[in-house]
Parts: C-alpha cells; sequence; structure tokens
C-alpha cells in the first residue's frame, strides 16, 4: 500500500541542491506554526462547544467563558491554523512556480514573528475580555496596526517574487494567492476604520455608525470567508492537488474563468448576513442574486480540481494524503451549494439566528479548509525535510477520524439550527408564541453534546497529525546532522 | 454622447453600470479565452507548470532513516 502513495505522493525529492534555491527555512516555520495553532485552536473550540452543553465548565474562571474563548478559537483556527498555513503554502508554491527565491529573507522572517506575535496579542486581550467587537477582526487597534505592517511586508516579498520569476507565465494558484493578499488588505484597512479612545489606551470606536456598520463588518466578515478562506485555499488546491496526483489540472481554461468570476461575484454577498434587518431591500436582494451566482465558479473550480483525478481515480484507494484534498473539494462542493441556499430571503428567515449556521460555517471550515490544509501539509513537510512521512498509517487513521467528526457536527447543528428555527417561528391557535425561548434551550442540549463530541473526533486526528508531523521532522533533522557529521568526517580525512 | 455620459454618472444608474461593467468584462475574459485557438492550446500548457521541475513521481530516497512509511 505504502509504496504506491508514496511513489506520487509522500515521497520526498532527493535534490541537496532545492534547499538552496529556495527558501525553505521560513516554509517550514509557518508550517509548524500552523500544526501548533491547529492543535490549540481546535482544542479551544471543543471546549467552548463543550461548555455549551454544559455550562459548569466554565468554572466561574472570566477568562475562559465561551464570551472571551470563542474569539480564541477563530482566532487561532483562522489566522493562526489557516494563516501560517497559507503563509507557508504560498511562499512554497510562489517558489517553486515562478523557479526563484522568495525576494527578501529578512523580510519573510519579519512576517513570520510580526503574524504569530500579533496573534498571541490578540488570544490574550481577548481572555483580558479586550476586544473591538468585530467578528473575526476582535483584535483591538493597535494590533490591526501591527498586522497592516506584517500585511505589507507579506504583499511585498510575495509580489517582487512575481516579478523576478524564472518562468514566464503567473500560475493560476498565484492569482489566487495574489487576490487574497490584496482583497484582505482592502477588507482589514476599512472594517478596522476606529477613533482611538486615547494613544495608550486599547480601546476604540467605529468610524461608522448603525446600519452602515453593520454593513461594513459583513462586508468584512463575508469577503474574509470569500477571500482569506476561500480563494487562498484555492491557490493551495491549484498546486498541491495537482502534485499529489501526479497530473496536470484538468482544464486550465476553467481556473481562469473560476478565478475572474470568483473575484467579481464574492465582493457583493456580504450583506446576505443581514436579511431582514434595516438594511435595504434591495441590498438584500443583490446579494442573494450575487451568492446564487457564485454556485457556478464555485462548482466550476470544484469539478476542475476533481476531474484532475479523471483516469486516475484508483489513487484515492493507495493515497490517504489525495483522500483529504478530494474530500476537502466535495465539502466545498457542499458548502457552496448550502451556502447561496441559506442567502435565499425566505430560507434565511428559518436558518438565520439557529445553529444551522454554525454548522454550514464548519462544513466549510473543517471540511474544506482544513482538509485541504491537511492535505498540502501531509504533501509539504516530507518534501521540506526531505524525508519520508512517519507513518502513512496514521494519515488514514487521521482522515477517518477527521470526516466521523466533521460528519457528526455538522448533522448536530442541521437538526438544531432547524428545529430552533422552527420553535422560534410556532404560534398556537390564538397567535401566541408556541415555545418558549427555554424550551428551544432545552431542546439544544443534545445536538451540542454530539457536537462537542464531533469536535472531539476532529481534534483527536488533529493530535496524531501533529505527532506524525513532529516524528517525520524529527527523523529529517536526525539525517540532517548524521550527513552533516558524515561531510565533516570525510573533509577531515581528505 | 454627454447624454450616455450623465446616465453613466448619474447614482440612480450605478447599478446598471456595475452590471454593464462587470458583466463585459467578464464576457471578455471568456472570448479571450476561447476565440482563439492557438491561444486557448497555449493557455492549456500552463497546467504542466506545477510539474515542471517534478519531484513526485521519483521513489522515496534510500539515503534517509528507514520510517514507519517505509515498513508499511
Amino acid at each position: 500500500m505504502s509504496q504506491a502513495a508514496t511513489t506520487a505522493g509522500a515521497a520526498p525529492a532527493a535534490s541537496v541542491a532545492t534547499s538552496e534555491q529556495y527558501n525553505y527555512a521560513i516554509i517550514k516555520r509557518f508550517a509548524i506554526a500552523a500544526v501548533l495553532w491547529g492543535v490549540f485552536g481546535m482544542a479551544a473550540g471543543v471546549w467552548i462547544a463543550s461548555q455549551l452543553a454544559f455550562p459548569f465548565l466554565n468554572f466561574d474562571i472570566a477568562q475562559i467563558t465561551f464570551g472571551r474563548f470563542r474569539p480564541v478559537h477563530t482566532t487561532a483556527v483562522i489566522f493562526g491554523f489557516g494563516g501560517n498555513a497559507l503563509f507557508a503554502t504560498s511562499y512554497y508554491v510562489v517558489q517553486r512556480t515562478c523557479q526563484t527565491r522568495l525576494w527578501s529573507d529578512s523580510m519573510a522572517s519579519f512576517t513570520f514573528y510580526g503574524w504569530n506575535l500579533a496573534l498571541i496579542l490578540g488570544v490574550i486581550t481577548y481572555m483580558m475580555g479586550i476586544t473591538q467587537g468585530r467578528e473575526y477582526a476582535e483584535f483591538n487597534w493597535q494590533i490591526d496596526i501591527i498586522i497592516l505592517v506584517v500585511w505589507v511586508a507579506y504583499f511585498m516579498v510575495f509580489l517582487m517574487t512575481l516579478l523576478r520569476r524564472n518562468q514566464p507565465h503567473i500560475y493560476v494558484a498565484n492569482w489566487f494567492f495574489m487576490a487574497f493578499i490584496l482583497a484582505t488588505a482592502l477588507l482589514h484597512v476599512f472594517n478596522n476604520i476606529q477613533v482611538p479612545v486615547g494613544l495608550f489606551h486599547p480601546h476604540s470606536y467605529s468610524i461608522f455608525s448603525g446600519v452602515q456598520d453593520a454593513m461594513t463588518q459583513w462586508w468584512y466578515g463575508h469577503n474574509a470567508v470569500g477571500f482569506f478562506l476561500t480563494a487562498a485555499f484555492l491557490g493551495m488546491m491549484y498546486y498541491f492537488v495537482p502534485k499529489q496526483a501526479g497530473r496536470p489540472i484538468y482544464s486550465y481554461k476553467l481556473s481562469i474563468i473560476h478565478f475572474w468570476a470568483l473575484v467579481f461575484l464574492y465582493m457583493w454577498v456580504g450583506a446576505h448576513h443581514l436579511h431582514w434587518t434595516a438594511l435595504p431591500d434591495w441590498v438584500s436582494t443583490l446579494a442573494a442574486t450575487f451568492s446564487i451566482l457564485l454556485l457556478l465558479p464555485s462548482w466550476g473550480g470544484m469539478i476542475n480540481g476533481i476531474m484532475t483525478l479523471s483516469g486516475a481515480w484508483d489513487k484515492l484507494r493507495t493515497d490517504p494524503i489525495m483522500l483529504f484534498l478530494i474530500t476537502a473539494l466535495a465539502f466545498y462542493g457542499m458548502s457552496t451549494f448550502e451556502g447561496p441556499m441559506m442567502s435565499l430571503k425566505s430560507v434565511n428567515a428559518l436558518s438565520h439566528y439557529t445553529d444551522w449556521t454554525v454548522g454550514h460555517v464548519h462544513s466549510g471550515a473543517l471540511g474544506w479548509v482544513a482538509m485541504i490544509t491537511f492535505g498540502s501539509l501531509y504533501h509539504l513537510m516530507p518534501r521540506l525535510w526531505n524525508v519520508n512521512l512517519y507513518s502513512l498509517k496514521l494519515v488514514y487513521v487521521h482522515f477517518f477520524l477527521a470526516t466521523i467528526g466533521i460528519v457528526l457536527y455538522i448533522t448536530a447543528m442541521w437538526v438544531a439550527g432547524i428545529g430552533q428555527g422552527l420553535m422560534l417561528r410556532a404560534f398556537d391557535q390564538y397567535g401566541n408564541l408556541a415555545y418558549t425561548f427555554t424550551e428551544s434551550v432545552v431542546f439544544l442540549h443534545k445536538p451540542y453534546v454530539v457536537r462537542a463530541i464531533g469536535g472531539g473526533f476532529f481534534l483527536a486526528g488533529m493530535l496524531i497529525m501533529a505527532f506524525n508531523i513532529a516524528m517525520t521532522v524529527r527523523s529529517g533533522i536526525k539525517a540532517e546532522a548524521r550527513e552533516a557529521q558524515a561531510a565533516s568526517t570525510e573533509a577531515r580525512t581528505a | 454622447m454627454m447624454g450616455l455620459w450623465e446616465w453613466i454618472t448619474d447614482m440612480g444608474n450605478s447599478k446598471m453600470v456595475a452590471l454593464l461593467l462587470f458583466m463585459g468584462t467578464f464576457i471578455g475574459v471568456v472570448i479571450f479565452l476561447f476565440a482563439n485557438r492557438q491561444r486557448a492550446r497555449k493557455f492549456e500548457t500552463y497546467r504542466y507548470i506545477p510539474l515542471d521541475d517534478d519531484d513526485s513521481h521519483r521513489e522515496p530516497v534510500a539515503r534517509r532513516d528507514k520510517t514507519k512509511s517505509d515498513e508499511q
């Protein structure tokens, strides 16, 4: 089994010159940081999911109550796990596909320390109760400035590397990465225009107010999903799926249409988070319309990725890394169907303010983002350390734990969300609400327990991955030390 | 001509202007990709860029540690 898998998959290259030609040191740092943040962020997620099922678990400690720990979870998984993985893979892909070294080693190092410092400060301040109160952008204004500086450095490193490429064409994965970098800069700046209370004061006020502020937040919120959690990970997909399959992407023309359609459409859909609010009705309708249109490029991209395996489906039987990548695309397809459906005003009237939304987010975040990242990191790690993956069996175990975890999570949230929505809308024959709010909370207990168990499965898989990666890295470091010793002995005897 | 400019700059028509602009650009991209067969063929050659300096088809290297992967 393993030999077949390693032939196209987990086998590293023996190119000694590779690590000199390319800057792999920075990629190694980001990749390890991604795994560490993944373990921490997912553990925080399981903890807060368990708190919702069993509230005594907050132990009356303010720092770990749901309200403070929830942004710790989202920041750690989105920006810690996802962000570090994106830095690692984008630096790897741009170097490999442009056949050139990163533009500036020191500036790339600065992005590593700056990014992770901002995240650590974020986690500490959230637990202290300091937050901007904007979803997925809870960092206070001083940390926002650190992030901005880091992001400009990231943009410069990526752009200058593209400009000094030895390959005339810019491969489509780099287009997606560039769109992600530019759009994230735009979103971060406009969503965080704040008036600070004082120079040394952590709090600030948004320059926008009322419905405009809500609109700005969800313009940011949904485009963070669109460009950070989708476009960037599509860049990952367009490189690592063909690479792991050992075959080119199914259609390059389709990838170009996918790119342009996606970047045209995503910017318009944020308002579907604010249906049935004070937002003008035409904005709601516009967002819903563009959300439905988004189904076309999303599924086009999914088909492009999956069809890359056309004629080589047997790889799914022999290569667990391929399983991760293709299952990620399947979840991408599922969540990009569910999203437009939920953006319809009539469906949204039922689903909004319920756990269905939470389930939808996690089918995308766990099924698409995390699975494509796992597959890419399993491909990447052995190549960075020029050593075989420690255990392919453990990759299989991780895959099944993760898949079972996601299925438990999203089905529990469908039951919770739809049930909750129906209970909140039910009237008796006199026109009174049929259920009290407390009754809907009681109903949620069992799905919440199942959700916490599903999260536990997913976290167990993540811990197994961390162990597998640690052992792989350890054997790589040992081999490097042995080779260095052999080389010095040889030099002495000569 | 002046009337057309006034129509474009009227904020009341911004939705229609945006629609025409984006739809037109998108159709332009599709035409650019498919209208010229030679160009379309050239685009498809870019599919191979990730595999250009491919190392993924090679057999595992023997000089490294034996790991669990080798034993499986």
